[in-house]
């Protein structure tokens, strides 16, 4: 492979925004047939590299050079004119449009004009048999899963020709059948000669499928490496740029005195609350001080779960206790009223507010709480963004820069330090660690371990079962939109348990309530 | 070097430089045009001249316009303020024509409570259709536009409405320290509009949800009641502006008053910076773009544009103006100008097209 040119070299990148130096001097080469993984923390700079390559951002600096020419993309649609064809992080497509319609937008066949939709079908078909994916695909796209529509934004991105693959972060909604089914496609299409540009937070992954890893970290570079060469802890070391002391902590395990906080009334009791199509009825208690996992695979109901507990949803049979009284819990203002706090995994359309400041955004639950007519006076707004943005570790550490100007992971963090700032009672996670790094994932899980030492109650949803064996001190299963399991989180429990529940949906596990 | 271009930036790039910039052209060139545009002069003790007449004459779209930037805010619009305008004009006239005694302030104080009650009133409806019933805020701020000029007509009975009462024309054509009093009334609700939303947590959460209204709802925000309240909001302000625009010529014609102020008014607060979209709202913008719509009217009287012409000649400058505002055109603009001399040898277009 070394013998053959890179078909993309960027030299000298340097990009900034408003308060934040993106990107300084970067250099960044791809060979044809390769599966090249760019790796970094969040804010490390990964995003905006690849938005400079297909046009999106401007460059203050430095080249880019596609099969031997310079270019300057305009845009991402002359990108991938040109062959460079990219999936982002998050699903880019219209829901509302068919699968059809989405993979040929801008671009569908047409004969005098006029759209040739069986052509347009027909073609959409044959594309997605290629990835193994038999789809309705007149149906709209909204009716599939997140997982699905990464899988057509994928089969979307290399109908085009594409000489350069940029896949930012596909796998980080998808569960482990459809990313061993996404790497096959990698393959075959690495040997057809594309060159892939992989994106991801999962170390396996990479040293699953990459050939070659770039290391970004702050907005440089810190090196570009065979995957054979570099054994997984000295990448995350040249990650993170310091030792990995930080990482220790993962493996302390949370105190688990379930006897202990399970005795008295719950903070939260559910039973038999239900919302038909969404979640099967369910019954559930929540301790103060304790924390609940929630597993299951994508789609089975956790966020469901999650959205009923809150109000976000409308349940429509059942009850919710909180310290043994009877609520409703109809909307989420009255949920937030009560001391319930809720991250949504959907971070861009759920979460952050994009055009308002990181102040703005993390004060924005206690103000609605408060109503507009009893603003936060300024130095206790001052006083409360420093110490979170301190906490957190969120960079830029500026509480004016426009949220959307901060990486995935950073954004996180301020949606975190919104529900912190309400000091809730009941917090839920739903996939809080998703896409963002291990450094501050790590940084993540203790504070869960803190605050439920300090006598908060979480429900904490992930797709990662270490993660959930971690921190839980109870661990809920869900199938297919039903609670098929409450396990006790003794020595007995492990991840291989939790995934024999998750996938016979036994009921023979211990149903405890 | 870099000192001083990202001061430039910080200059062209903050919100208010391009309709300040368009502000200053505009004047300019009416200077040159006619050497005396920018004179103003003391007569009796009020100042006159054409700047203080764009200022009073601007001053009621300055309302509606900062009434239409808190609901274009929470990504809304209210396409009735032009019938809201009418309505509460012809309320108002109407009391006071039928005074015995039409310069009586109280009598006068009276029409504008009645106007300002009517305009709460319908602003409260219009609040509800938006935020209760949740029909989206084109279709149901339509109804109004269409009705209310129903409603207008039917207060006035067909008829325009003349009144003669000093207290009620000096609302358009009174003076206070020299100035017009039309425009210190604009700029009084500008201030109360600003400390309103500024000085309470109401700006940002309009903001919020203008910006994204499900993330805004799961933080625990009740919209119903802001969005309700931007309606209300947007329905006094133009309530003033009518009765500035029945002051300014002492009768109240519920067809013509306020007519296509709504589209004058949008095209304001998107000059200034405010996206249609919500979100972000700028009401120093708003005024600016205000101003530059009076200033663009009065220019194409000062230049004998004849009227046939006068509305062409409008849409090409408002079209210039946005189109400096965008920054994608400007991009594409200096992004031309930088790629042309950097590579010398082949023209910048034929390099990107070479990968295709």
């Amino acid at each position: 492979m070394t013998d053959s040119r890179p078909v993309l070299t960027m030299t000298g990148i340097s990009k900034s925004f408003p308060g934040v130096r993106a990107l300084h001097d970067v250099h960044f080469r791809l060979f044809p047939g390769e599966v090249h993984a760019l790796m970094g923390e969040n804010g490390a700079g990964k995003s905006t590299l690849i938005k400079v390559l297909t046009g999106v951002y401007d460059t203050d600096g430095g080249t880019v050079t596609l099969g031997g020419t310079e270019v300057s993309f305009a845009g991402p649609m002359q990108a991938t004119g040109a062959g460079v064809s990219t999936v982002y992080q998050e699903v880019n497509l219209c829901t509302n449009l068919s699968v059809a319609e989405n993979i040929f937008i801008g671009r569908e066949p047409r004969r005098l004009g006029a759209v040739r939709w069986g052509e347009m079908r027909r073609r959409a078909r044959a594309l997605l048999s290629r990835l193994d994916l038999d789809l309705d695909v007149s149906a709209p796209l909204g009716s599939y899963s997140l997982a699905i529509q990464q899988m057509v934004a994928i089969a979307r991105a290399i109908d085009v020709q594409a000489r350069v693959l940029i896949l930012d972060e596909p796998t980080s909604s998808l569960d482990a059948d459809e990313v061993a089914q996404l790497f096959r496609i990698m393959r075959q299409l690495r040997d057809e000669g594309i060159a892939i540009l992989f994106v991801t937070h999962f170390l396996d992954q990479v040293y699953a499928i990459a050939d070659r890893i770039t290391v970004l970290r702050n907005g440089q570079l810190v090196g570009e490496y065979p995957t054979a060469e570099l054994p997984q802890l000295t990448l995350v070391e040249k990650m993170i740029g310091k030792e990995l002391d930080i990482l220790e902590g993962i493996d302390e395990q949370p105190k688990r005195d379930v006897a202990a906080l399970e005795k008295g009334t719950p903070l939260v009791a559910v039973s038999d609350l239900g919302r038909s199509g969404a979640v099967e009825p369910f019954s559930l208690a929540i301790h103060a001080g304790e924390v609940v996992g929630l597993a299951g695979l994508l789609g089975s109901g956790r966020t469901e779960v999650a959205r009923l507990l809150f109000g976000a949803d409308r349940a429509d049979r059942g009850e919710i206790a909180m310290d043994g009284q009877p609520t409703g819990l109809s909307t989420p203002a009255r949920a937030i009223e009560r001391g319930i706090g809720f991250c949504s995994e959907n971070r861009r359309a759920e979460g952050i507010v994009a055009e308002l400041s990181v102040r703005e955004n993390m004060l924005l639950a206690m103000q609605a709480a408060r109503g507009w007519l009893r603003p936060i006076p300024r130095r206790r707004q001052d006083e409360l963004v420093e110490k979170y943005i301190t906490a957190l570790q969120i960079r830029p550490a500026d509480p004016e820069a426009p949220v959307r100007n901060l990486s995935g992971g950073n954004q996180q963090k301020v949606l975190l330090a919104r529900w912190l700032i309400t000091e809730p009672r009941l917090l839920i996670l739903d996939e809080p660690t998703r896409g963002i790094d291990i450094g501050a994932k790590t940084e993540l899980q203790k504070l869960v371990a803190q605050l439920s030492d300090g006598g908060m109650a979480v429900l904490f949803i992930s797709a990662e079962l270490e993660e959930v064996l971690r921190l839980s001190h109870k661990v809920v299963v869900m199938r297919d939109r039903r609670m098929v399991a409450h396990l006790a989180n003794d020595d007995s429990l492990d991840a291989d348990r939790v995934m024999q529940t998750i996938a016979s949906g036994s009921h023979r596990e211990e149903v405890n309530r | 070097m870099t000192d001083t271009r990202s001061r430039y930036r910080a200059v062209t790039g903050h919100q208010l430089f391009w309709p300040v910039a368009v502000l200053v052209v505009m004047l300019a060139a009416n200077t040159i045009y006619r050497p005396g545009f920018l004179s103003v002069e003391v007569n009796n003790g009020h100042l006159y001249g054409t700047p203080i007449d764009i200022l009073r004459l601007s001053a009621p779209l300055i309302l509606v316009a900062l009434g239409m930037t808190v609901v274009i805010s929470t990504g809304g619009i209210d396409l009735s303020v032009g019938s809201m305008v009418a309505i509460s004009g012809a309320t108002a006239c109407l009391y006071i024509s039928e005074q015995p005694d039409q310069n009586s302030l109280p009598a006068v104080l009276t029409g504008l409570a009645m106007g300002l009650g009517i305009a709460l009133v319908l602003g409260a409806w219009n609040g509800v259709l938006v935020a209760v019933i949740g029909i989206q805020p084109i279709i149901a701020t339509l109804i109004l536009m269409v009705a209310g000029r129903g409603l207008a007509q039917l207060i006035t009975e067909g008829q325009i409405i003349t009144i003669n009462s000093g207290p009620y024309r000096a609302i358009g054509l009174g003076h206070v320290l020299t100035l017009p009093l039309a425009i210190l009334i604009a700029l009084a609700a500008a201030l109360l509009v600003a400390a309103f939303t500024r000085w309470t947590a109401l700006g940002m959460i309009i903001e919020s949800v203008g910006g994204n209204a499900e993330a805004s709802r799961l933080a625990g925000i009740r919209s119903g009641r802001v969005v309700f309240l931007a309606y209300v909001l947007s329905a006094v302000c133009a309530a003033v502006a009518g009765f500035m625009i029945t002051a300014n010529v002492s009768s109240a014609d519920g067809n013509a008053a306020g007519l296509w102020v709504e589209l004058d008014a949008i095209l304001a607060v998107v000059i200034g910076g405010t996206a249609l979209a919500g979100g972000r709202f700028h009401l120093s913008g708003t005024i600016l773009g205000a101003l530059i719509i009076q200033t663009l009217t009065t220019s194409v009287y000062a230049m004998n544009i004849s009227p046939q012409t006068a509305l062409l000649f409008k849409a090409v400058v408002v079209i210039a103006v946005c189109l400096i505002q965008a920054p994608a055109f400007r991009a594409r603009i200096t992004r031309q100008r930088r790629a042309a001399p950097t590579s010398p040898p082949t023209p910048a277009r034929e390099k990107e097209e070479v990968p295709a």
